[in-house]
């Protein structure tokens, strides 16, 4: 970490530095696009993964603080920068650095009102055109008359304004259209089987042939992060639950070791291993769920039954455990909520016992297939360099070629004594998508084998005092979601409330790469693309 | 009089006195023999035949997924024939949190339904707003914007709860009065001039 | 064989008995068309019984089990139900083509019925171009839906229309090859003759490779050709939601939704006339015994036997594999089919210049 302090200090004299958990650059608004870029291309540093870009209001000022990871390297670091201006605060734009800080901006605008300059896109991302306030601010006036429920449609608008600066350094506010004037735009969705949830594509056609799409969301926003700054630490686990709902648990996961890391509680072994074998199994559950959905997807309403047997199966297990289907809550700040049900190493056991048949079986009758092929294989490619620049981790990210497994690349929990492979491959296909979901159901099911028979005894939970205060400071941490990396930020001002959440979804990221990779293909390509994705809507929009 | 369906003795129903007192409601003034006995073959096709219509936001939309699965198979009672146009559905079963920006779109999925339409409310979001109902961006309950018939709570609900409601549903679309008499289209106009929007 | 002709000349001669020769064929006509209305219905509504049932055994679920015995009233009740929902009209349609096409697809599959042979002396009308009027008239199912995607005034609606329209338009050449193949082979056109043709031997046995080859492509294309999966682009659900129907409600959507079950029944239906010996029982040269078991089964069961197996098939084929793309779909048909087709025509010519094909009847003219 020194070598990198000192590297900065000498380029940029303006930066000053704080130490959390990860290094934390302060600098000036001017120098944030050199020092982005320095950050990205000099080899020694080499951050090339943008995870989120955390939007603050520290009351006195608006800003954004950027985390940044690597693809080579297991080093994090953060940017911060910040305005005074409440009025008109503009900050500028990384998102040629990082193309994927366009729709990460497009999202703290939405927040926090911030404009940044050199964005081509400044549009809501969530919240529609008209609405008062940004939400996140800490003076936002949440008086429902201001934004009423309307059943009348939303006014949209179909261009963009974005803020350039010219040479002599002032700003200038431009229009641009999102579409051309004569494209033929089809709406898919929000209500569409196939965008899993309520996304809607603005789709341009030239008769099957797509030409560019414009992603909206929003239409499961449910204002997570805001809702989090009122409860206490326990409270906001729960909503975890409710954002990714097949990654519940490994969502939870994540949240409480960022507690638990500000509160310094040890958790004891016997949870941390529970809590791994949780992980996994959901992320067995959660891939064969997709594995149907896609099949469902392409046609094949069949697979979907098949993949979902297994599904039900696990469900089984954690419903004698946790106690619910879907929303178990089960892990909670300082260990798990109860103790595993007294069958459960058995029905583990005859889980694993069936699965690779059944994964046999998935793969005689789906994927061998020559239309499967036909339909999957070289479409939607995305190249490694692009997968980076996107930042489009998980499954789809290790398709591409991308070694981005977080449980790999930044090792929590028990995850560093394991025996896993990191399944890589590198066609970066739909059907690379698809195998590599194939195999991590192995290697997740070869990690529960490590442990099932290991779970040692003692406590489930550690010692929480029951008013949790955490001290005054931020955390941040990245865990291995089911589709990609899941991030929480959290800022905290010593009271029993967080005073900043951010939750960085993997599935924003699976969103914004869409056009990138569908423009040129057929309508059908976009829901096979689509699919091999597997976003969930409302992690993305939380 | 008894409402029953096939799978269920009468007595295992929980709310068998809102039935009652709707069917004492709708035969206030007797009943034709002829408009009666049509009304009971309509009334039969209809009640056996629910088609969804594939509409789902969030986490309840996968148990939805689930119910159609092998495990609980809602084919059993003719509900698999699951409609993607609004315009070919029976019944909505509205399986998630309904959002501002989305609740345009859920009115108009509504309106385009063909009559008659029935609303199943499932999920804590979709009653009252669940969880997220202190959120900035969440409708508190979908009961303001079109009539439901059937509330499923949970969070989500079980599937066995999701085959509960949508028999409940069943149960009183088979009370129901095509001719004469009070009927529910006259109810729902009831519903939209005591729900005024905008 | 019980031959059917001996019922409906009796019939004829007792109607002609106190009628006058117009009034005979007017009231002929109308029983006629109450019969062909009402196995038309039955027959939609086994065979949407019949998938779900079927569907459900792939998925390893049960299917409707709950109204009726074993679920047999199900289509039933949704039959009741679609009848009496609302028929939506929609601004800024064309009101006439809006209402005029389901009925042309409802009435291409039903001219189709008129000359399939349901028995023997069971159709409705036999002439020396049976075959030939088959496949003009299951052509018009396409401008109906055509209409309807174009008059619904929507993107979804119109982008299946034209997928259907490409779809159909090409996989036509496919069954008209395949079909003409297996005319040369039986060397008339007349649905009777061709029957009459297999009364030794089914086509498919007797026809040697290039009439299973015409078999294979048959089905393919038949599939196609009743827009069903793997070819299900035109209502691809998870794409274009419903596809060209997509605005349709009540019994309207109801005519498209029975006219896709029953096209069906006629693509296995004609599947059957022409490889499996329409209502002729199945013969085996030599074998006079087994013969003569074989037709004490009433000739309709044999038919409508085969063609529901065959229509097995294609669900089979529907709840199996994933569906096609666009472009890959055309690719099949004009690069693989249609060449492969043609080449079996000529294979089958050589067949029977050089009569190396099984045991054909001679057709009496």
């Amino acid at each position: 970490m020194a070598t990198i302090q000192e590297k900065i200090s000498k380029l940029f004299p303006a930066a000053t530095f704080e130490q959390a958990d990860t290094l934390q650059i302060t600098i000036p608004d001017a120098q944030l696009q050199s020092l982005a870029r320095t950050l990205r291309d000099d080899a020694d540093l080499a951050f090339d993964f943008l995870v989120t870009i955390v939007g603050m209001d520290w009351k006195d000022s608006l800003g954004c603080i950027y985390y940044l990871a690597s693809s080579t390297h297991a080093n994090t670091l953060a940017i911060k920068v910040s305005t005074t201006d409440r009025e008109n605060p503009m900050l500028h734009s990384v998102s040629e650095v990082w193309t994927i800080a366009e729709i990460f901006e497009r999202e703290v605008y939405d927040f926090f009102g911030i404009v940044f300059i050199g964005n081509k896109d400044m549009r809501r991302l969530f919240l529609n055109i008209d609405w008062v306030g940004y939400p996140l601010r800490k003076d936002y006036d949440t008086n429902p008359d201001l934004n009423p429920v309307s059943i009348e449609n939303e006014r949209q608008s179909d261009g963009t304004d974005m803020y350039l600066e010219n040479a002599e350094g002032k700003i200038e506010k431009k229009h641009r259209l999102i579409f051309e004037k004569d494209d033929f735009v089809v709406n898919i969705g929000p209500q569409h089987p196939a965008t899993h949830g309520v996304l809607r594509f603005r789709t341009a056609v030239d008769g099957e042939t797509i030409k560019k799409i414009d992603v909206y969301m929003g239409y499961i926003h449910r204002g997570v992060e805001k809702l989090c700054e009122d409860l206490t630490y326990p409270q906001t686990l729960h909503f975890m639950d409710r954002l990714d709902y097949f990654a519940a648990h490994n969502y939870h996961h994540g949240l409480c070791l960022c507690i638990e890391k500000a509160a310094g509680i040890e958790v004891p072994r016997r949870a941390q291993v529970i809590r791994v074998i949780m992980d996994e199994l959901s992320r067995i559950a959660s891939h064969c769920l997709f594995i149907g959905t896609f099949c469902m997807d392409l046609g094949a309403t069949t697979m979907l039954f098949y993949a979902l047997r297994v599904r039900e199966q696990i469900l089984d297990i954690m419903d004698k455990t946790c106690g619910a289907r879907m929303t178990f809550n089960y892990d909670v700040i300082g260990g798990v909520m109860a103790d595993l049900d007294e069958n459960f190493v058995a029905d583990v056991k005859a889980l694993l016992a069936v699965l690779p048949k059944n994964i046999k079986e998935y793969n005689k009758i789906f994927t061998g297939n020559v239309i499967t092929k036909n339909r999957m294989e070289g479409v939607g490619v995305l190249s490694k360099a692009d997968a980076i620049d996107y930042s489009v981790t998980g499954p789809s990210g290790r398709a591409s070629g991308w070694a981005c497994d977080g449980r790999k690349t930044h090792p929590y929990s028990i995850y560093s004594e394991l025996d896993f492979e990191q399944v890589v491959m590198e066609e970066g296909d739909s059907m690379a998508r698809f195998k590599c979901r194939m195999k991590e159901i192995e290697e997740s099911a070869r990690i529960i084998e490590q442990l099932i028979d290991n779970i040692p005894a003692g406590d489930i939970c550690a010692k929480v005092p029951k008013v949790l205060k955490l001290p005054v400071g931020k955390w941040f941490q990245m865990v291995e979601g089911c589709r990609g990396v899941f991030a929480v930020y959290l800022e905290s001002d010593g009271s029993t409330k967080p005073y900043r959440l951010k939750i960085a979804p993997p599935c924003l990221p699976l969103a914004a790469v869409v056009d990138h990779i569908t423009s040129g293909n057929k309508i059908a390509d976009l829901i096979t693309i689509g699919g091999s994705l597997d976003y969930i809507v409302p992690d993305m929009d939380r | 009089m008894e409402v029953t369906t096939k799978s269920m003795p009468y007595e295992a129903w929980k709310d068998n006195e809102y039935i009652e007192k709707l069917v004492q409601e709708l035969q206030e003034n007797g009943t034709n023999v002829i408009v009666g006995t049509f009304d009971k073959l309509i009334n039969w096709g209809r009640s056996n035949s629910i088609w969804p219509l594939t509409f789902a936001t969030s986490c309840c939309g996968i148990e939805f997924v689930s119910l159609g699965a092998a495990r609980f198979d809602m084919a059993r009672f003719g509900w698999e024939v699951a409609r993607a146009s609004p315009r070919q559905a029976d019944f909505m079963m509205v399986a998630g949190t309904i959002v501002n920006r989305m609740v345009p779109v859920f009115r108009r999925l509504y309106d385009q339904l063909a009559e008659p339409k029935y609303v199943i409310a499932c999920g804590g979001c979709a009653i009252s707003g669940g969880p997220f109902r202190k959120s900035y961006h969440v409708a508190k309950g979908i009961g303001d914007i079109v009539p439901v018939d059937v509330f499923v709570p949970g969070c989500p609900p079980r599937p066995e709860a999701m085959i509960y409601g949508i028999m409940q549903l069943s149960r009183k679309i088979k009370v129901e009065k095509f001719f004469g008499g009070v009927n529910r289209q006259e109810r729902n106009q009831k519903f939209f001039e005591d729900h005024p929007m905008d | 064989m019980f031959d059917f002709s001996n019922v409906t000349g009796w019939i004829h001669d007792l109607l002609s008995s106190f009628m006058a020769d117009w009034l005979v064929v007017v009231t002929e006509c109308v029983l006629i068309g109450l019969g062909l209305l009402l196995a038309y219905a039955l027959l939609a509504l086994f065979y949407i019984y019949f998938e779900r049932k079927v569907c459900a055994a792939f998925q390893c679920r049960l299917g409707p089990n709950r109204v009726g015995p074993f679920g047999l009233l199900q289509s039933f009740a949704d039959m009741f139900k679609i009848l009496i929902k609302e028929l939506i009209s929609l601004k800024h349609t064309d009101k006439l083509l809006f209402a005029l096409a389901p009925y042309l697809v409802i009435a291409a599959s039903m001219l189709a019925f008129a000359v399939l042979p349901w028995g023997k002396g069971l159709q409705i009308i036999d002439f020396n171009i049976g075959i030939f009027f088959l496949i003009a008239v299951s052509s018009i199912g396409v401008l109906g839906i055509l209409l309807a995607g174009w008059s619904s005034n929507n993107k979804f609606t119109l982008i299946g229309a034209l997928r259907s329209g490409a779809q159909m338009v090409s996989y036509e050449l496919s069954i008209g090859l395949s079909v003409i193949t297996m005319v040369a082979f039986a060397g008339t056109m007349s649905v009777t003759g061709i029957v009459e043709a297999q009364s030794e031997c089914w086509f498919i046995f007797s026809g040697h490779i290039p009439a299973i080859i015409a078999f294979i492509i048959y089905m393919i294309a038949g599939t196609a050709e009743t827009n069903r999966g793997p070819f299900d682009l035109p209502e691809a659900e998870s794409e274009l939601t419903a596809g060209y129907h997509t605005e349709y409600s009540g019994i309207h959507f109801g005519f498209f939704y029975l006219a896709e079950y029953l096209n069906l029944f006629i693509v296995a239906g004609v599947a059957t006339l022409l490889f499996f010996g329409g209502w002729m029982p199945l013969h085996i040269p030599g074998w006079e015994g087994f013969n003569d078991v074989m037709n004490y089964i009433p000739t309709p069961i044999w038919f409508i036997g085969k063609a529901v197996v065959l229509s097995f098939v294609i669900i089979w084929f529907k709840w199996t594999f994933p569906r096609l793309r666009i472009d890959q779909l055309l690719a099949l048909e004009w690069k693989y089919l249609l060449p492969i087709n043609l080449f079996n025509l000529v294979l089958m010519v050589l067949v029977i210049v050089y009569g190396l094909h099984g045991p054909v009847c001679p057709v009496i003219e």
